[in-house]
């Protein structure tokens, strides 16, 4: 048991003494190759239940987004855009999203262009990122939760106490990434726990154990910040300049991810906020604005009885 | 979205591939300047960012009337009860009391586990403003209950006029800190509004107290009724104003669609409302008319306002550009991460 080295420390923030490191997510993008094994090992692991099989249209994506029965998200992105000097395993003489505009039933003769056509090039790309539970360093679901369900484990990430929850649902419009949602059947709000009953096992969580690629990385949090920056300047190296990361910085609205990306795209390509911002930053705030308010009301009603004349 | 159509001709054509996201869509990069502020952003798939709201019609924006009303009531009692004005302390007190029963009861029906209602009060935590709400309306609810038991009965005056008291005090608690309520979550027309939202509010609630006064109350007594529903309606429409103007295109949803339908009659009615009560001072309907008014329309607004607040966690828009303009702001002012390099 070490304490951990990074000055944010959520856990012993919230008062565990002796606590392991922070343990998180490093989603490294580049290498996702779209197979879902992340959904499908979550979804099994941790018994969440199904919730439709819906054909989106949206490339491959047919899960949508993160919500109380989606712990993993599986973004899918095409874009015309070189890929950088990776392979897109595409034919290069082909336009397959032209061949798919003119659909499988268009006669040779009719057809824009055909599989021996030569098309433009290799303009082509597939964004794939598997999305998951920030476990933010400031986390507002943590802090708006009013009964206290909702609580930071020793491994400071931020897990939902089911027999606690009333389902209030005020941690839901309070994430600024749209993760944690109401299971309708059920009435109280789900959402990926970094597999706190592996963790306390010493297994790594479902989803970063199924990864094939390792695009799922598990570990200690300043671990994983190390190897992504060292991931970033190779990338940047090998031609990729757009490669970044995303919710890795302790200094964002945030106070930095948990479970943090490398993208090749700005964040909100694959559904992320900007610039995402605690809300409860604004809390002491609002509490004096509401204290002003307040006190504005008692004094327009103490002035609405000076101002009317007995009788009146 | 529309920008991106317009730059790539192509995707025109083929209407099942309008969701194709991330096309480039000729944002200017660091050291061009825009000259008017874009609002062409990228989003995924047009889903929404955010997981919206999942609280319930009528329940929460009925509370958020409700309560309003019955912590502005609870000041109006007071005064009505230290100056005589018995009439309009009675309807006060039992309104304040009514409409904090059905607050509650409202509030318990829109939890996913009404049976557990009870667990807001097993922590104490100020990070959250709806346990905070819990405990106010926990010590709030008995003042009233008891300044309206004792007020109507005519029995217990000394208790009566404590709870009274107690009711004046945390009543305008009640009526505001809805305001933080709302606006401690990443809606961005209920977040950015965290400044004006308060005043909005206890605004809203004056007008309602207002109007309940003056659909009780007599000729002779109706006098703070009137003056608290005028002085809430100046307050609400100056905060409101003040509030559009800071926000931006984040105030959108508070002036257009049925949203902003509702803000806008809501103060429409709020204005009809006070006019009436103070032209036709003398007469019973007008009054009874104006005070319906009143009370409609503080529930306009407060409905209005919730479903903005819906309608701006649901459009990705909100959400992107806001922040998006906030990251190219960091960036000029030389404080921020160049784009697309290393730490985000």
């Amino acid at each position: 048991m070490t304490t951990a080295r990074t000055p944010v420390d959520p856990a012993g923030d919230s008062g565990y003494a002796d606590h392991p490191p922070r343990m998180g997510f490093f989603t490294d993008t580049t290498v996702c190759i779209g197979c879902k094994a992340c959904e499908v090992a979550c979804k099994e692991w941790n018994a969440v239940p199904e919730d439709g099989l819906d054909l989106t249209g949206m490339s491959y994506d047919n899960t949508v987004g993160l919500g109380a029965d989606t712990w993993r998200h599986v973004a899918f992105i095409e874009q015309r855009k070189p890929i950088g000097r990776q392979d897109p395993g595409l034919h290069h003489d082909q336009d397959v999203l032209t061949m798919a505009e003119h659909g499988t039933a268009t006669q040779p003769p009719e057809a824009g262009m055909t599989p021996t056509t030569p098309g433009a090039g290799d303009d082509f790309r597939w964004l794939m990122a598997s999305d998951v539970c920030k476990h933010c360093t400031h986390a507002a679901c943590l802090d708006v939760c009013p009964t206290g369900s909702l609580f930071r484990t020793e491994f400071g990430t931020v897990v939902v106490q089911e027999d606690i929850c009333n389902g209030c649902g005020y941690c839901i419009p309070a994430c600024p990434y749209g993760v944690i949602d109401q299971r309708k059947d059920d009435g109280r709000a789900w959402k990926c726990t970094l597999c706190y009953d592996r963790l306390g096992d010493g297994l790594e969580p479902a989803c970063a154990k199924a990864c094939p690629t390792d695009s799922i990385q598990f570990g200690p949090l300043d671990e994983l910040r190390e190897r992504a920056g060292r991931r970033v300047e190779q990338l940047h190296e090998a031609g990729v300049p757009e490669a970044r990361l995303y919710g890795a910085d302790p200094d964002d609205g945030v106070g930095g991810d948990g479970a943090f990306f490398l993208l090749l795209d700005e964040p909100e390509v694959y559904g992320f906020p900007p610039d995402p911002v605690v809300t409860t930053r604004d809390l002491p705030a609002m509490w004096r604005h509401v204290a002003s308010a307040a006190a504005t009301l008692a004094a327009g009603a103490v002035a609405a009885f000076l101002g009317a004349r007995k009788g009146r | 979205m529309k920008g991106q159509d317009a730059e790539h001709g192509s995707l025109d054509s083929r209407p099942a591939r309008e969701a194709m996201t991330g096309v480039h869509t000729g944002r200017k990069r660091k050291g061009e300047q825009p000259v008017v502020p874009d609002t062409e952003f990228t989003s995924y798939y047009g889903k929404p960012v955010l997981n919206g709201p999942v609280w319930k019609s009528p329940d929460v924006p009925g509370y958020l009337f409700l309560g309003g009303v019955a912590g502005a009531s609870s000041v109006l009692g007071a005064g009505a009860h230290a100056t005589g004005r018995n009439r309009l302390a009675v309807a006060a007190k039992t309104g304040a009391f009514g409409a904090v029963t059905v607050s509650l009861g409202a509030l318990i029906h829109d939890l996913g586990r009404p049976a557990r209602f009870l667990n807001m009060l097993r922590v104490f935590k100020p990070t959250s403003p709806m346990n905070m709400g819990s405990w106010l309306l926990t010590a709030y609810g008995p003042c009233a209950g008891a300044a309206a038991l004792s007020a109507v009965t005519g029995r217990l005056p000394r208790i009566g006029a404590l709870a009274t008291a107690g009711a004046a005090l945390t009543g305008p608690a009640v009526a505001a800190y809805t305001a933080a309520l709302v606006s401690d979550t990443a809606v961005p027309a209920w977040h950015d509004g965290h400044r004006e939202l308060p005043y909005v509010f206890t605004g809203s609630a004056a007008v309602g107290a207002g109007g309940l006064g003056l659909l009780a109350a007599p000729d002779r007594e109706a006098g703070p009724a009137r003056n608290l529903a005028l002085f809430g309606t100046v307050l609400e429409l100056a905060a409101f104003r003040r509030m559009e103007r800071r926000l931006g295109m984040v105030a959108e949803p508070y002036r257009a669609g049925k949203p902003g339908g509702m803000v806008r009659a809501g103060e429409a009615l709020a204005v009809a409302g006070v006019a009436g009560a103070t032209l036709g001072r003398r007469s019973r309907v007008a009054r009874a008319l104006s005070g319906a008014g009143l009370l409609a329309a503080s529930a306009l607004s407060k409905w209005g306002i919730f479903d903005a607040g819906k309608v701006s966690a649901e459009d990705p828009k909100y959400t992107i550009v806001p922040q998006r303009e906030r990251l190219r702001e960091r960036e000029r002012g030389g404080d921020g991460w160049p784009a697309g390099n290393g730490a985000r």
